[in-house]
């Protein structure tokens, strides 16, 4: 099994879609509930598996296009098919997943095995009749948008008006029909004329959820820029700017790495966004733009270890968020396979391992704890015991219940609430 | 290899003349960390993958990171301080990888066009060839190759580019070494923006970052401020004839 790179509920939380290394897509469905097999519910079984990505070759710079599928975004479901868009760091794809549970029987040109009849064989017409078979789900390709990005796409975001989505890489966004894929429109591009000048780049995007002319994008400086596509066709000039002022006391040489945005996601409501840099999540007002309303912190007992996780590279760990269905609850991960949720009401919050020496099916997971101070209480895990190179960097909360899908390196761990 | 392992110097409160904080004999200097995380940065923006484009974003944050020490550096005016307490190989080292930055910044000057060292430069190249128009595209392509060249260099003659390039670097340490001491200063450039350009050049030369005095730089402090400007300027004629050898191979 390859290492799972994104990980995407659909809008009905049926499907699950998990994007991985080599280019694979594989998608789980929510098994029914039924009286034979009542523990079932919830229980997610593979649906598909496909090939949506092949490494290519880029002959002009002579490097390699990895076939790594850094994000997967469900269309909302419009018929009995389902529709997905991959993509990898230069090519967009657009699947189409059906089922297949009856056959055709009885052609007339040809036999059962699909051998042609001769044709003065023939003697009477028939109807062919539908016959029912075993299920298959088929993947196919319905649409390649490529060629559109110079940069590593890190961002794709479906519209609310379900016609448009974004794609954006490190310097530009481009947005896109779904029907058309010979020509996409550029919506913000902060490349530098000068490429010396480079000095911030673009980390993630997405649409508002409910206003098809609103998109946020955050960049490598920990900025957030709130654009509205009917001022301008090129949106250049944000509407909104938001930024935290930098608190002077805490400034370090890592203070910029550190507060590059790895994640941005709206609210269902579209009243919020979060954002997620290296030590933190922060929750922003859309209507206020000089600060978060909330900060939480993740693993703050890594600030002072910033220099040996930018020796190693950690520092550079792009982390995911996300809400739950009713934005009262977010979730992000962390080091160790651990990962963390945060109730905003209640300033609640609970760390997890997703692991499976300690968590055996079905059993409640145990709250972890990492030891800040001196003194190691049992159970607890110091920060110079923790393994870095388990980082929980994607997660995924079921848009209407409290079922979470947690991505640790090549695994997948569902969690769920535990209902008496 | 270029950058073979930096000398570990171990600094107690003695001999500790840039000590920032007094009483901690143990850390070394404020400088002495924040040269070491400049050379950290260096190595780490010239590991080359060579298949796969680099992470921009990285390269950014790290470049980021390079030119706000270093701006710091010559605010302070520990730019020269340093490397006239330092001794010997390590010095030689530092002075080697200031001295190409340096050759960038001193070929940008100039306005020559250095045909895409880094992965800026390149993509900007490439981003031309395919953004240019049908007249554009004669242009374009002509400095396509040159950029598949410098690009692909290290990968079709590893060999070959290498042993230029080690005589290349061999002709700078002539030069260097031939230098007088006073005129170290000579060797430095106004600082720019362009240390990315180094990346191709560079590339292949998979340098072992395992730098073991990270722990010590955990106790970074704010930095201080000092006011002088120094401005450094580079001399090297030699430049002209390396930037050649590197750009017919």
């Amino acid at each position: 099994a390859d290492i799972i790179s994104t990980v995407e509920f659909n809008y009905t939380g049926d499907l699950l879609a998990t994007g991985d290394k080599g280019g694979r897509v594989v998608i789980f469905q929510r098994e029914q509930e039924t009286k034979s097999r009542p523990l079932s519910r919830g229980e997610y079984n593979v649906y598909s598996t496909f090939q949506s990505h092949e490494p290519e070759f880029d002959y002009l710079k002579s490097l390699e296009i990895e076939e790594k599928i850094n994000k997967i975004r469900w269309l909302p479901q419009q018929n009995a098919a389902h529709f997905l868009l991959s993509t990898n760091d230069k090519t967009i794809k657009l699947w189409k997943i059906s089922e297949r549970d009856k056959r055709a029987e009885g052609y007339n040109l040809k036999d059962e095995d699909g051998r042609l009849r001769e044709p003065c064989r023939v003697t009477e017409l028939r109807v062919p009749t539908l016959k029912p078979m075993d299920l298959m789900v088929e993947a196919s390709p319905r649409r390649t948008f490529a060629n559109a990005h110079t940069y590593h796409i890190n961002s794709i975001s479906v519209n609310s008006d379900y016609a448009t989505y974004l794609s954006a890489d490190d310097l530009r966004i481009n947005l896109w029909h779904l029907e058309v894929t010979n020509r996409s429109f550029n919506i913000v591009d902060i490349k530098p004329a000068n490429m010396e000048e480079l000095t911030e780049v673009i980390t993630a995007a997405e649409f508002h959820p409910h206003h098809c002319n609103t998109f946020v994008y955050s960049s490598s400086k920990g900025t957030i820029r709130l654009c509205d596509m009917r001022s301008a066709a090129l949106c250049d000039q944000h509407s909104k700017f938001f930024e935290e002022p930098e608190d002077p006391s805490s400034r370090s040489f890592f203070s910029e790495i550190i507060s590059s945005i790895s994640d941005v996601k709206f609210s269902h409501s579209g009243r919020y966004m979060m954002t997620r840099d290296y030590l933190s999540v922060k929750v922003w007002d859309l209507n206020m733009e000089n600060r978060p309303v909330e900060t939480y912190q993740v693993h703050e007992y890594l600030r002072s270890k910033l220099c040996s996780l930018y020796e190693n590279d950690c520092i550079f760990d792009k982390f995911e968020c996300c809400w739950n269905g009713s934005d009262s609850t977010i979730m992000t991960g962390s080091y160790n396979n651990f990962f963390r949720t945060f109730e905003r009401e209640t300033h609640r919050d609970v760390t997890l391992e997703a692991s499976r020496e300690s968590s055996k099916p079905r059993a409640v997971l145990k709250p972890r704890k990492v030891c800040t101070t001196g003194k190691r209480k049992k159970d607890e895990i110091t920060v110079d015991s923790l393994d870095f190179n388990k980082k929980i960097l994607h997660t995924a909360w079921h848009p209407m219940e409290n079922i979470i899908a947690v991505a640790a390196t090549n695994n997948l761990y569902l969690f769920q609430e535990k209902v008496n | 290899m270029f950058v073979r392992g930096l000398k570990r110097k171990c600094f107690d409160g003695e001999e500790d003349i840039e000590g920032t904080l007094a009483g901690i004999k143990a850390i070394p200097s404020y400088n002495l960390q924040r040269q070491s995380l400049l050379d950290m940065s260096l190595v780490k923006l010239q590991l080359c993958h060579m298949l796969v484009e680099p992470n921009l974003c990285r390269s950014v944050l790290i470049a980021n990171t390079v030119r706000q020490i270093q701006e710091e550096m010559t605010q302070d005016g520990t730019w020269q301080m340093i490397n006239t307490q330092s001794t010997g190989q390590a010095s030689l080292d530092r002075l080697v990888s200031t001295d190409i930055l340096c050759r960038s910044a001193r070929d940008q000057a100039e306005g020559k066009h250095v045909p895409a060292y880094g992965t800026f430069n390149k993509d900007f190249e490439s981003d031309h060839a395919q953004d240019s128009s049908e007249t554009m595209s004669t242009a374009s392509s002509v400095q396509a190759p040159r950029n598949l060249q410098s690009n692909v260099w290290e990968m079709e003659n590893p060999q070959e580019n290498k042993g230029n390039f080690q005589k290349s670097l061999d002709q700078i340490f002539e030069t260097l070494e031939n230098k007088s001491p006073n005129s170290v200063e000579d060797l430095f450039s106004e600082v720019d923006n362009s240390y990315y350009d180094l990346d191709t050049m560079l590339t292949g030369m998979m340098s072992n970052t395992k730098m073991g005095h990270c722990d010590s730089l955990e106790t970074f402090s704010s930095p201080t401020n000092a006011a002088s400007n120094s401005n450094c300027k580079s001399d090297l004629n030699d430049l002209d004839h390396i930037v050649e050898i590197l750009v017919e191979s």
